[in-house]
């Protein structure tokens, strides 16, 4: 039940919980394979050099795997610092201005990092 | 009319304080404070990939870093992060499914996403290793 008040002001459900929810879930089903890949990487990656970063991501299978990585990560990332918010910032205004800020830093550094591995595969 | 701050301001329950840690409440609040940390991890990962991307020698600075003291402490308490969030995160999606439930099943699972972690770790760790050949 909603007062007539609640309404006029728009508090309550915003109706996308559910969405919220199941996007959480589906990251985090590709996250799966994606975290694996990435950390094996990282393995194979770590008695390498500068070259042979900027070689694994010049072929196509790592730069796709990559650029999922990076964009189903940050995507999950939002979605959960998006809840932890919400759960302890009890302030309206601080609340706000910190899912803004949420919001903002996912999508920077996710297409700084994106960009990044674009000219690394792309770059002469 | 406004409302008052009193009658918003309600007690909240429950308080932590008196609460025994248990293993259904520490891998929950740890999956929570290992996903905002990796969240900030992830400056270093693009700074990395940045660093890459603008040549050998910015990519030198940030190996530099990453194979100093603090920089080889951070990255094995972001590997053990990643592995506790990676399998508490797989739990929750078997518990989404509604599978593992009851309490014993969680307790057990609990002690294996907490020793498991640790185990993951380590393996990531001696891979890295034997692939460099040296520490």
């Amino acid at each position: 039940m909603r007062t007539s008040l609640g309404i006029v002001r728009g508090l309550g459900s915003a109706k996308d919980g559910t969405e919220h929810f199941w996007v959480q879930r589906v990251t985090a089903v590709a996250l799966v394979p994606l975290v694996v890949w990435f950390m094996a990487s990282l393995i194979a990656l770590s008695a390498g050099d500068h070259a042979s970063l900027v070689a694994f991501l010049k072929a196509p299978v790592p730069l796709i795997a990559m650029l999922l990585f990076l964009a189903t990560g940050f995507y999950h990332l939002r979605l959960g610092m998006q809840v932890v918010i919400e759960d302890y910032v009890k302030d309206e205004g601080m609340k706000l201005a910190a899912l803004l800020a949420n919001t903002f830093f996912c999508t920077g550094v996710g297409t700084a990092a994106v960009v990044a591995t674009l000219k690394i595969s792309f770059g002469a | 009319m406004s409302i008052s701050k009193a009658a918003i301001n309600r007690p909240t329950s429950p308080h932590l304080s008196i609460y025994k840690p248990q293993i259904s409440s520490i891998p929950s609040i740890t999956h929570r404070i290992t996903g905002v940390g990796l969240g900030a991890g992830t400056v270093w990962l693009a700074w990395w990939l940045i660093a890459a991307a603008s040549g050998p020698e910015a990519f030198a600075t940030v190996q530099a870093f990453s194979g100093s003291i603090i920089g080889r402490l951070l990255l094995l308490g972001f590997t053990w992060a990643i592995c506790f969030h990676f399998i508490n995160g797989v739990r929750h999606l078997i518990w989404d499914l509604g599978y593992g439930f009851d309490l014993k099943s969680m307790e057990m699972s609990g002690w294996f996403t907490v020793y498991g972690s640790v185990g993951l770790t380590g393996l990531i760790w001696v891979a890295a290793i034997m692939m460099r050949g040296a520490l």
